[in-house]
């Protein structure tokens, strides 16, 4: 996929963990979700993460590719396997679930 | 297809005074090209609207949508988009290949739009609200990519399998459907049976306008597929299950029963092939567009005469088809060759079509719509059911009836005249049809063994025949080598005489036929020869007659000369004596005294 199609890429510098946020607009769901993921990376990734935002809105042929049916969906494509988190990511814990980040939390405390 | 479409929509019940009115204010719709579902939704589905269509497993829902977007790409210039929730797009390609539909081409050409949705639940972890806006953005993109007016939703149930909260899931099916019916294009969506209810998370509640069932049953191992249509806002539609078949060709829905009997009825007759059975049937033989029972037990020659039926169809340059249940179309030939009747050039010039099918092979319903299609491509004006009792096996009186009715029904319809055996079971009464049918066709006739002298002979007789004054009369027929012959009638003293009684009767009427002329030709002589003896006895009495009357007349003239001498003789002598005159007077017989 190439880079001009992103709407924003945030923090470019590590390719450790590539998170791709899906949302349609700037719905609250949207905002929550950007806002909740940028939190969790903050605390759980330092800076081992690249954000990449895309809004369907703008680049719809990009649902197809990742698969996207829900908003807001979150996709870690690295590292690998793929793992896809839909909803608001207001549920902190789950998000680290559904990231593998549960372990390495684990380890942190 | 198109031509087939039109014929078909001619036998629409739509045609009713009362529905006809219904139907100029009715939803506009939007014809699926899948042969009889046009028909029997008047049309189409709604358009604009989203469908329903569930079924369970394996019952050809996702078929049925490739169908209604394939057609809509290539005949009614509606692009389509399909999205697979359940299939990758390269197997529902390949899938649909078998029916001759290139979907890679419709993609390539823009006509059509496969996305394949994919969600698996072991990779997502659901973590806040969310909503289905990504599926609307996929749709709605795909749709505007190509300018879509169809849309299919292949089985859009299996996201919930996919994505936990069933009740986001919900209200955002219902936005869904919202949304498919603003955007103006006219969506299938599928769905899998559920117990008890017609889909398993219950969308007939979300798509109200137009819910078609999809079945497939197997019964005494014969496998049925139907359709129905539970429900159509807003619209008539056919209510009862239709029989459907997916074949080399797709999908081909039979609406069978027309409400109406509203038939057209012809007064065209038509050879049964066999001239003095056309004499019995008032002298023309069958009317066109009837239907024709021939009923008898086995070997009375049934398919003979069906065979003269179709040669002299095929004579005529009819189309004409053969279904045969119990014999190969080889066997046929070959057998209707023996007594003269060779149809082998008539299936070789395309005329005649056999098509022989085991009746177990399919389901009732399956060889009225094999049926069905095959008169369509063939245009057959003529067709023959050969035996019709071979179905009775496979469903109870009341399924075969049904079909029945429903096959004569169509072939009226389309002034087909239908020619069915029934073999009817040795012991039983002849005039018991096997399923009742008898009262379905406008013709019956009867073939019994006559069995009297020790030996058996073939009987035929008119039973009925509707419109016509046919003959009362039980003829005897013989097989010649040119075909059936009806013979002529002999009474004897115990009825029709058949057979040998009835060779011997004709030859005792010849004799006595002779024996009559004989004497006859006697009595004629013996008159001449009176006639002659008396002219001979006439002209010897004339002739004496004239030798006596010669005579006579000489004699005469001799008296008379004689007395005319005597006169004078006594006039000299009185004026000798010089007597007075008044003795002159006297007459001459006194003279002498």
């Amino acid at each position: 996929m190439p880079a001009a199609n992103l709407t924003k890429i945030l923090k470019p510098q590590n390719d450790a963990w590539v998170l791709r946020l899906y949302v349609a607009g700037q719905t609250p769901k949207s905002v929550t979700a950007f806002a909740n993921l940028k939190r969790i990376c903050a605390e759980h990734l330092a800076d081992k993460y690249r954000i990449e935002l895309i809004d369907l809105l703008e680049n719809p042929q990009l649902a197809r590719g990742d698969q996207i049916v829900a908003i807001p969906t979150l996709v870690r494509n690295l590292p690998v396997p793929i793992k896809k988190i839909i909803g608001d990511l207001s549920n902190t814990e789950r998000v680290l679930v559904g990231l593998d980040l549960r372990p390495a939390a684990a380890a942190k405390r | 297809m198109k031509k087939l479409l039109n014929t078909s929509s001619n036998v629409s019940p739509l045609r009713a005074p009362n529905n006809g009115k219904y139907r100029s204010i009715s939803l506009p719709k939007t014809p699926t090209g899948i042969r009889g579902l046009d028909e029997i939704t008047f049309g189409g589905l709604p358009k604009g609207r989203p469908t329903l269509i569930c079924g369970s497993a394996g019952c050809g829902k996702t078929l049925l949508s490739v169908e209604f977007l394939v057609h809509g790409a290539t005949k009614y210039d509606e692009p389509g988009v399909f999205m697979a929730f359940e299939e990758t797009e390269e197997d529902l390609r390949k899938n649909v290949a078998s029916l001759g539909y290139d979907l890679k081409d419709l993609c390539d050409r823009k006509k059509l739009v496969i996305d394949h949705i994919h969600i698996e639940r072991s990779e997502i972890e659901e973590t806040g609200e969310y909503d289905l806006e990504g599926l609307f953005v996929r749709l709605g993109y795909a749709i505007d990519s190509i300018v879509a007016k169809r849309v299919v939703l292949d089985t859009i149930e299996s996201i919930f399998a996919g994505l936990p909260n069933p009740s986001i899931l919900r209200a955002e099916l219902r936005r869904l459907f919202r949304w498919l019916k603003d955007k103006g294009v006219t969506a299938i969506v599928t769905g899998e049976r559920g117990d008890g209810t017609l889909t398993r998370q219950g969308l007939e509640e979300y798509v109200s306008d137009c819910v078609i069932l999809l079945d497939h049953r197997t019964r005494e191992q014969i496998s049925t597929r139907r359709l129905q249509i539970i429900k159509y806002r807003g619209s008539t539609h056919g209510t009862n299950e239709y029989p459907f078949l997916i074949d080399e060709h797709g999908i081909s829905v039979l609406p069978i029963t027309s409400i109406a009997l509203e038939h057209k009825a012809s007064s065209e007759r038509i050879s049964s092939g066999v001239t003095r059975l056309d004499t019995m049937l008032g002298g023309k033989g069958y009317y066109r567009g009837t239907s024709i029972l021939v009923s008898g037990i086995a070997g009375t020659g049934k398919s003979s005469l069906a065979a003269h039926f179709v040669d002299a169809a095929c004579r005529r340059g009819e189309p004409c088809i053969y279904f045969a249940t119990e014999e190969s179309p080889d066997l046929i030939v070959r057998n209707m060759r023996s007594i003269g009747i060779d149809l082998g050039p008539w299936v070789k010039k395309g005329l005649l079509r056999f098509d022989a099918t085991r009746p177990t092979f399919h389901g009732l319903e399956m060889h009225l719509l094999r049926m069905h299609k095959l008169v369509r491509e063939t245009n057959a004006r003529v067709v023959v059911v050969d035996p019709i009792t071979s179905y009775i096996s496979l469903g109870d009186t009341l399924e075969v009836k049904s079909m029945l009715s429903r096959l004569i029904d169509f072939f009226k319809a389309h002034q087909i005249t239908a020619f069915f055996t029934s073999l009817t079971e040795g012991g039983s009464a002849l005039e018991q049809s096997e399923v009742g049918i008898s009262s379905l066709m406008d013709t019956w006739i009867l073939l019994r063994h006559i069995e009297s002298n020790g030996e058996r002979n073939r009987g035929i007789w008119v039973l009925k025949s509707r419109g016509m004054a046919h003959s009362n009369q039980i003829r005897e027929f013989v097989f010649t080598d040119h075909g059936i012959e009806l013979v002529d009638v002999y009474l004897g003293s115990a009825g029709v005489l058949t057979g040998t009684a009835r060779a011997a009767q004709e030859a005792q009427e010849k004799a006595e036929a002779l024996l009559r002329r004989q004497d006859l030709q006697r009595k004629q002589r013996n008159l001449a020869h009176r006639k002659e003896a008396l002219e001979a006895k006439i002209a010897a009495l004339r002739a004496e007659f004239e030798t006596e009357k010669e005579e006579l007349e000489k004699d005469i003239i001799e008296q008379e000369h004689h007395e005319g001498v005597l006169e004078q003789d006594r006039a000299a002598m009185a004026k000798s004596r010089k007597a007075d005159a008044s003795s002159n007077n006297r007459p001459n017989g006194q003279k002498g005294e």
